[in-house]
């Protein structure tokens, strides 16, 4: 399953890009699990743990941890907006 | 309804929206909100805005459109700045029109509640010649949350 994983604002600085693509297998269907998944690689680890406070959207839709996610999806992850 | 939502990476012009607005009499009310850029007493030399392109438009759309459903407007107009800006500068308009002015009050207040909390648009600051992210605050989300809990049953962007 292909996902690409987007980063914004203060994550993308700590991750240092601003989008991943990547493969995990099947049982991955829930941001949270993407997350859990994604926490595997270390700097991607610490760089989410630096930003635990965070938004998601899937497909440029607000979602939430337990939103699902399937082959082809847009995953983003982001801390809290402050637009205004 | 008229709408205008966009993304500008640029200085916003403050007679824009009421000449856009206007409608030769259609409306009774027009209701202007113009955020700008605190100075913080001078500590911030510059502020810096991020987006999600593409998302950040539909947000946007949902939320003017959710206005649209509560109170009868007959124009909305959304514009926020993005990239660099200096203290003092305009970052966002939210402008409404309709036939009586309650509805111009709360929709335009409703419309910047909710970007606010779900406009993905981040910020930083330059102080003392350092970048730093600005932290979103406890009381935008309660007045997004006021507005879930008024307008419960309804769904939300």
């Amino acid at each position: 399953m292909m996902i690409e994983v987007r980063f914004f604002a203060a994550l993308r600085e700590r991750v240092g890009s601003d989008r991943l693509e990547v493969s995990p297998p099947d049982s991955v269907d829930t941001v949270a699990k993407l997350v859990a998944w994604l926490e595997r690689d270390p700097d991607l680890a610490d760089a989410l743990a630096a930003t635990p406070r965070r938004m998601v959207a899937v497909n440029e839709v607000l979602g939430s941890e337990e939103s699902s996610i399937s082959q082809g999806d847009v995953v983003a992850l982001f801390p809290p907006v402050t637009g205004g | 309804m008229k709408t205008r939502i966009e993304i500008r990476n640029g200085p916003l012009v403050a007679a824009e929206p009421s000449d856009w607005l206007r409608d030769a009499g259609l409306s009774g009310a027009q209701v202007q909100f113009c955020g700008q850029v605190r100075d913080e007493q001078g500590s911030v030399e510059a502020l810096h805005l991020e987006h999600y392109p593409g998302m950040t438009e539909s947000v946007l759309g949902t939320i003017v459109e959710q206005a649209g459903q509560k109170w009868h407007l007959n124009g909305a107009w959304v514009v926020h700045r993005v990239g660099t800006m200096a203290p003092g500068d305009d970052i966002v308009q939210v402008a409404v029109s309709a036939g009586h002015r309650q509805a111009a009050f709360e929709a335009c207040a409703f419309i910047m509640d909710l970007l606010k909390t779900r406009a993905p648009f981040w910020k930083k600051e330059l102080i003392d010649g350092h970048w730093f992210w600005v932290e979103a605050r406890r009381r935008d989300a309660e007045a997004a949350a006021a507005w879930l809990q008024a307008l419960s049953g309804h769904e939300l962007p």
